[in-house]
């Protein structure tokens, strides 16, 4: 019997109750090969948490995470919790002044940071004080990121990680009494005027949707779980606290392989997994390079996919080079996470152009579709999905005016406007439509096109920049830079330099295209629509 | 090699660079690293060196350590031709 969700105050109470069910089980399988049992990965988050309270850390506080994935990360991330403070988890390979800007904005008290991103320490302005620092060894990761040439030292008071997990356990009790309206965690997401935004979510939030979870997929503790998601990504919502709520094994793909198609369909079958949940973009890299066909993967028992809408084609390649798995589209915004749902029938009909719909409203979340004016859309009708239930974010953290554009009540409760426009189909559930503002998902990121146009704007030597996204039979969508120069045409390869310092990789522009100046509407505004043509060849720049 | 490097340069060029100056895309620039190349690109030119070259590029051989430059490639398709 597994401990439920309804009586669980907090994600701890599950991986306390499957360490004694299952304490010499096999929780986490690391990128390096090695395992760690229940009673370990406790046994470090329980060490972890004894010295945070002891670093002065109170309930509430934000703690940070710069590491790859690992052993190491999942521990932290569990300590923190046990501390009653948050986790707030960066991409530890993306550009340092975004990871501390990130940081920063959290307030994060203290901050494990792994050994070779020194570098991100240098963006704290000097005014503010550094967090507690603790230093994380990584091993040989096999990868390093635009950092890789800059090799910052470590001040001299940072903590090293071995006197970290050499404090005696914290007691479940030890911060204090546990409730799900604690946050458990801090994903941040891009922001429209180049300010990422935190997304803070509870501990209610995350046990409301594992255990829908839960009751739909029916883990077990023979199930063996990939983390393929970075941790601040919500899919790695899913891997992390539905797998080990059910003593299940959680295999932890790291950075490199996970863009390595080859490798990971060799992983999917050295390792047995049965339960696989990605983006669609990584699952269509594996039906193109992934020779599937090699291997034997008949162990997987369910892939679901989330984050953007998955191409029919690839969806098609990939379900017929897979026969036997259930195919899950999941659907919901970090600030929800999951909250429609459907299972794809297979085979998919050869003739078949219409997208899949991404289904009804999962058990927990309640739904309404309202037009501009806030009105209920007949079934049938297009209009924009709003979501309210337990699943729903406590807020953006430390931005209450972005709060009020997103929620509103209705009947005594809270709704949260998920921008997405969408039709309901009686039978069908909800079919995803597109949006209306400048948010474009690209390999289940989030990019909002604005926050592109802030990084373009740094750039000493362009006078303007106005990006565009436009679908691109490829690779889903495509962005592109128009820019100006303030002189002669910049290197191309200067540009995507800079981009790569300053943006995370999916969010750096595929193309520029110079321009003497910014074609502009009658109102002296950026003429988005003329750039477009531009885009998509239809007209001079 | 000069030969090979010059058959990936004209590649990256024609594939991910357009308009860029030849002379701008050294042996030594990262293609990884500064941005040139990410992931789905990464994959498109290992595929485009299979290809070209007749050979095959093991996993653990595109690493960002020992696949960022245009150096880097040419040596690999060099020893992997020599064998």
């Amino acid at each position: 019997m597994v401990a439920s969700g309804a009586t669980a105050q907090s994600l701890c109470d599950l991986l306390e109750a499957s360490t004694r069910r299952h304490g010499d089980r096999t929780a986490l399988v690391s990128p390096d090969g090695s395992a760690t049992s229940y009673a370990q990965l406790e046994q470090h988050a329980s060490a972890i948490a004894a010295f945070l309270r002891e670093s002065g850390v109170e309930p509430g506080d934000r703690i940070g995470l710069c590491l790859p994935k690992g052993a190491a990360s999942v521990a932290v991330l569990w300590g923190a919790m046990k501390a009653r403070a948050a986790y707030v988890p960066v991409d530890w390979q993306g550009p340092a002044a975004r990871n501390a800007a990130i940081q920063r904005d959290a307030g994060v008290r203290v901050l494990f940071l792994g050994e070779a991103r020194a570098d991100v320490l240098r963006e704290w302005p000097q005014a503010t004080a550094l967090p507690t620092l603790v230093r994380v060894p990584m091993g040989r990761t096999g990868a390093a990121g635009a950092f890789a040439a800059v090799v910052a030292p470590f001040p001299a008071a940072a903590i090293e990680w071995s006197a970290v997990l050499r404090h005696p356990p914290l007691a479940p009790d030890g911060a204090g009494p546990r409730g799900r309206e604690q946050l458990a965690y801090i994903l941040y997401t891009s922001g429209s005027t180049g300010v990422p935004k935190g997304v803070a979510l509870t501990h209610g939030n995350a046990l409301a949707f594992v255990d829908w979870a839960s009751e739909v997929f029916a883990p077990t503790p023979d199930d063996r779980f990939s983390s393929h998601a970075p941790f601040h990504f919500d899919l790695s919502v899913f891997d992390l606290f539905v797998a080990l709520k059910h003593g299940a094994t959680l295999v932890l793909i790291g950075e490199e392989l996970g863009k390595e198609p080859k490798g990971l369909a060799r992983c999917i079958a050295e390792q047995k997994l049965t339960f696989w949940y990605s983006t669609p973009s990584a699952l269509a890299l594996l039906a193109e390079f992934g020779q599937l066909a090699a291997h034997d993967l008949s162990a997987l028992r369910h892939v679901l996919f989330a984050g953007e809408v998955f191409p029919l084609p690839a969806l098609r390649r990939l379900t017929e080079q897979l026969p036997r798995p259930a195919f899950w589209n999941l659907y919901g915004p970090t600030e929800t996470n999951v909250c429609t749902f459907a299972r794809i029938p297979l085979p998919i009909a050869p003739d078949r152009t219409r997208p899949f719909p991404i289904g009804p409203l999962c058990a927990h979340c309640d739904g309404l579709v309202l037009d501009e004016a806030r009105r209920e859309v007949a079934v049938g009708g297009e209009g924009r999905l709003h979501i309210a239930g337990p699943a729903l974010f406590a807020g953006y953290f430390g931005r209450p005016d972005l709060d009020t554009t997103v929620f509103f009540e209705r009947g005594g409760r809270r709704w949260y406007d998920t921008g997405d426009v969408v039709r309901e189909v009686a039978g069908e559930g909800f079919h995803y439509l597109g949006r209306r503002d400048r948010m474009v998902k690209r390999r289940g990121y989030r990019i909002e096109l604005g926050e592109v146009e802030a990084a373009l704007q740094r750039h000493p030597e362009l006078r303007e920049a106005a990006v565009v996204a436009l679908p691109d039979a490829a690779c889903g969508v495509r962005i592109d830079a128009h820019v100006v120069a303030v002189a002669a045409p910049l290197s191309l390869i200067a540009l995507k330099r800079f981009c790569a310092e300053q943006l995370p990789a999916a969010m750096s522009p595929d193309r520029f295209v110079f321009h003497p100046q910014l074609p502009r509407t009658s109102t002296a505004k950026v003429d988005y629509p003329a750039l477009l043509r531009v885009s998509s060849g239809g007209g001079a720049p | 090699m000069d030969e090979i490097a010059n058959e990936l340069r004209r590649f990256l060029l024609a594939e991910f660079l357009p308009g860029e100056s030849a002379a701008n895309l050294r042996d030594d620039t990262p293609l990884r690293t500064g941005g040139i190349l990410d992931s789905v690109s990464t994959l498109k030119f290992v595929a485009f060196v299979e290809q070209r070259f007749g050979i095959e590029i093991e996993a653990h051989e595109t690493g960002v350590r020992d696949f960022d430059c245009i150096a880097d490639v040419a040596a690999l398709v060099q020893r992997k031709r020599g064998r």
